[in-house]
Parts: structure tokens; sequence; C-alpha cells
């Protein structure tokens, strides 16, 4: 009967007196690890030309199980290229279940590592600047790691 | 203290020297209580692999502060149904009871403060010559503060915790006397000093281990902590006889707790573990170094265990613990005759 109570008092004590047992992620000051499959904000991705990759097929908007997008093209006149003149996403309604990402052609949506989706403001819906911007920020950050001096020039 | 003789002593001198220590010892209670909270999270966030408090100072350091502040703002709500009388006097009755048990335990040796004081003045506030009487009058009258709590607070669960905890510390306290019973007659005294002075040689936890390990049991039952807790258990009582309490009056049974908690940790170390008594540091580091290893073990030992059915604790209160007390006083008895 007294062996157990022992057993357990030394598990717990052990478990004290070891610092590395911590699992606590300090948020604000550490970042989680975030899997490399986390299905964050969808972001829209920036073509080799500088415009935008979608082509406003509207396949992600008829994918999209929650209606949360909505998108609207135009033809470019100098390329007669087609693109979305407005595109956006209700992050209030979005589940974040990536099939726009699965659905696209392009690849020109895709649910990155963003999740920190809190504002100040009561407003839910991202339009097409602030989906691109989430790329340009990444790609901002990705060229000043690997290539400082070429990103200014 | 008292008699005629004593007369000269109640001077202008005495009556300061006694009311500094009245403050200090009052002071320092508050303090253990205000940084035992913050132990207890510290201490139970690390065994359960987390951190604990500490966003607020460094290592969480001003916790015991930030709750204090938000304790004392917040509404005092007392509701409509209570019986207002009782209601207010219960956490009061908790709280002293629980506070002035401190007056007859000794944390050193009587001392003259380097020839500050024309004779040793001894540290305790009173060397009351029944004082182990005395807290056992006084932890039994915070069972009071308890029920009426309960009773006052016109809720069925608040009703049940109080009546649990008035029969939980009832049968244990029986227990707590007894297995101290045995120290008591190897000390051939009821006052503490004389009790430490007698463990120079040899602490009473060696010649009285059954005592000793009754004497824990029944004092974490006594003052309601895990795996004893039946009188707060959250799950089935909704917190028990502080669930209509808020404000400072939630804070006085807090308080109360925690407070009771040093005492018989305090006990325990004047009792069992030598008291002030140990080599080469002054005596008041290893009262103080003695109590923190038990309140320690208060917390290790929450941490740890899940709470017993209530059942179980009656059962194992009145039919396995007391007999076992008994039994301790009279081996101590058996011993004693056999030596002399």
């Amino acid at each position: 009967m007294i062996i157990p109570l022992i057993k357990g008092l030394l598990l717990t004590i052990k478990r004290f007196l070891n610092p590395y047992t911590c699992v606590t992620v300090q948020y604000p000051d550490e970042r989680p690890k975030i899997a490399t499959r986390f299905r964050g904000l969808p972001e829209l991705q920036i073509g080799k030309d500088g415009m935008d990759q979608c082509i406003a097929c509207g396949l992600c908007a008829k994918v999209c199980p929650s209606n949360c997008i909505y998108v609207e093209g135009t033809t470019d006149k100098k390329t007669q290229r087609r693109y979305p003149k407005i595109y956006e996403l209700d992050a209030f309604r979005c589940i974040f279940c990536g099939f726009c990402q699965e659905a696209c052609p392009v690849r020109a949506i895709i649910l990155r590592d963003t999740f920190e989706l809190a504002t100040y403001e009561n407003r839910g819906i991202f339009d097409k600047e602030m989906l691109l911007d989430l790329t340009r920020k990444r790609n901002i950050q990705y060229t000043r790691k690997l290539e400082p001096k070429k990103a200014k020039d | 203290m008292g008699g005629t003789e004593d007369a000269g002593r109640m001077s202008v001198l005495w009556w300061l020297v006694t009311l500094l220590k009245v403050g200090v010892i009052f002071g320092a209670v508050l303090g253990i209580v205000a940084y035992m909270t913050l132990a207890e999270r510290k201490v139970s966030g690390r065994i359960q692999l987390r951190f604990g408090p500490n966003r607020v100072g460094p290592f969480g350091l001003l916790q015991p502060l930030a709750d204090g502040l938000k304790l004392m703002f917040k509404e005092d709500v007392i509701p409509d149904h209570v019986d207002k009388v009782i209601y207010v006097l219960a956490p009061a009755i908790s709280t002293i009871a629980a506070f002035a048990s401190y007056a007859v335990i000794p944390i050193g040796p009587p001392t003259d403060f380097f020839g500050l004081l024309p004779e040793p003045v001894p540290l305790q506030i009173a060397d009351v010559n029944i004082g182990i009487l005395y807290i056992f009058a006084l932890s039994s009258m915070g069972v009071y503060g308890i029920v009426l709590a309960g009773w006052s607070s016109n809720n069925k669960y608040s009703l049940l915790g109080g009546l649990r905890s008035a029969a939980q510390m009832i049968s244990y306290e029986l227990s707590l006397g007894m297995s101290v019973v045995g120290v008591l007659m190897m000390s051939h005294s009821l006052s503490l000093t004389r009790v430490v002075e007698d463990q120079s040689n040899l602490w009473y936890v060696f010649l009285q281990p059954l005592g000793f390990v009754i004497f824990l049991i029944a004092a974490f039952a006594e003052t309601n902590r895990l795996p004893f807790d039946l009188p707060e258990a959250e799950p089935e009582l909704v917190a028990g006889y502080h669930t209509e309490y808020s404000s400072m009056k939630f804070a006085g049974f807090f308080l109360a707790e925690y407070a009771n908690m040093i005492t018989v940790s305090a006990l325990a170390v004047t009792f069992f573990l030598g008291g002030w008594q140990g080599p080469f540091l002054p005596p008041v580091v290893w009262f103080m170094i003695k109590l923190a290893c038990c309140l320690f073990f208060f917390i290790w030992i929450r941490s740890t265990f899940p709470r017993l059915r209530y059942d179980q604790l009656m059962y194992f209160g009145w039919k396995f613990l007391l007999p076992l007390s008994l039994f301790n006083i009279l081996v101590t008895g058996f011993i004693m005759v056999i030596k002399e």
C-alpha cells in the first residue's frame, strides 16, 4: 500500500528537479514549431512576372465548402492574361480545409503558417492586396535571409 | 508570563519588545503565506511540466502582490439570502484562529539580541506552559469559521462542504492530538520551548517515527489539504464552504488555509524535527529551513496524490489512524516504564 505512494512521490520529485521537462512554449517570447503541412491562412502567390499568379478561374471559390472566397476576374489588355480584379477571402468563415490549394491549377493559393489572425478591428475579410502582402512579406524575409546583397539592388 | 513576581518585568521595555515580536511574527507569517501561494503554483507547475506564473516581475515574484491587489479591489458581493452577521463573522474567525496559533511557537532560544536588551527574551510571543493545548483549542475554533461559513451561506454545496470539513477536522484532530501525546510524555512538559530544548541530543522523529507519520497525515486532514481536501472538492462541491464568498472575505479563508498549513508545519518542526536546534547556522535560520522543507512537502503531496473518497477518509481516520496513535502512546509508555 505504501510502496506505490512512494513511487508516485519519487516520480513527481524527479519531474520537479529536472529543469528540461517543461513542455510549455513561452509563446510571445519564443515561436512554436509549426509543421510544414500546417494549414494557416490561404495566401495568394506572386508569379514570375511580378503580377499575381492567380488566373481568376474561380475553382477555389467553387470548391470552398464554406463559401468564403469571392473572385471576380478581368483580362489584362496588353498580355491578354486573366487576373483577379477582386479576390476576397472571409477569414471569419474560412475553415482552413485547404481545398482551394488543391483545386488551384496554377498553385496561386497556398495555406502557409500564418496563424495569428487576431485583429483590433471587427474585420474578417482579406482582399487581394492583403493576401498578396502575406507573400510579399515572406519574400522579403526570404531574400534577406538568403541573399542580403542582391535584395538591395 | 504572569504572576506577582513578574510584575517588575511588565515594564515599558517588555511591552515594546512584545509588541515588536507580535508585529514581526505577524508580518513574517503574512509574508510566508503570500509567497507560499506563489511557491505552490510554481512547484506544482514544475511537477506538471509547466512553468507556473512567470509574467509578473522576475520569475513571477510579484505575483502574490498582484493577487492581493486583485482580491482587495474585487467587488465584495454579499448575497441576499445569507445570514449576514455570521456570514461576515465566519472568515474573521477562521483567520484569527489561524494566526493566533503562532503566539506560542518558539522560533529560537531566548536571546538578548547581541546585548541590546538587558535580559534575554524568548523568541516566541508567549511561552505559555500549556502551549500545545492552546494551539489545539485554537485550531478547533477554526472549525467554527468553516462550519458557520457553510451554514450562513444558505447554499446546499456550502453546507455540505462545511459539514464535511467539520466532521473531518474533528475526527482528525483526535489523531493529531494523540500523536503528539507520545512526545509530551517524553519531554514531561506541555510547553513548546521545553519540548524543543529536550531535543538537543536527538530529534523526536527518530524516537517517535510512528507518531510523526500519524501527525503528518492528520495534519494534512486538519488543514483540508489534498489528498484530504474534501470540504473544497471542486468537482463535486463547487469549492464548498467558500462558494458564496468573494473579495477579501474569500481572501480571509485563503489566508487561514495557508496560515494553518504553516502552523502545522511549525508544529511538526517543533515536536519532531528539533525546532530551532541545529549546528553552525543561527537557530532562527534552522527553524526557517525546516519549516520550508515541511511546506515543500505539503505542496509535493498535493501535486502527487488524488483526493480520497469521503467514506474512505472517515474510515481511515477512525478505524486506522486513531487506534494506531493509541498504540503509539501505549508503546511509548511501556518503553518509558521499562527504562526506569
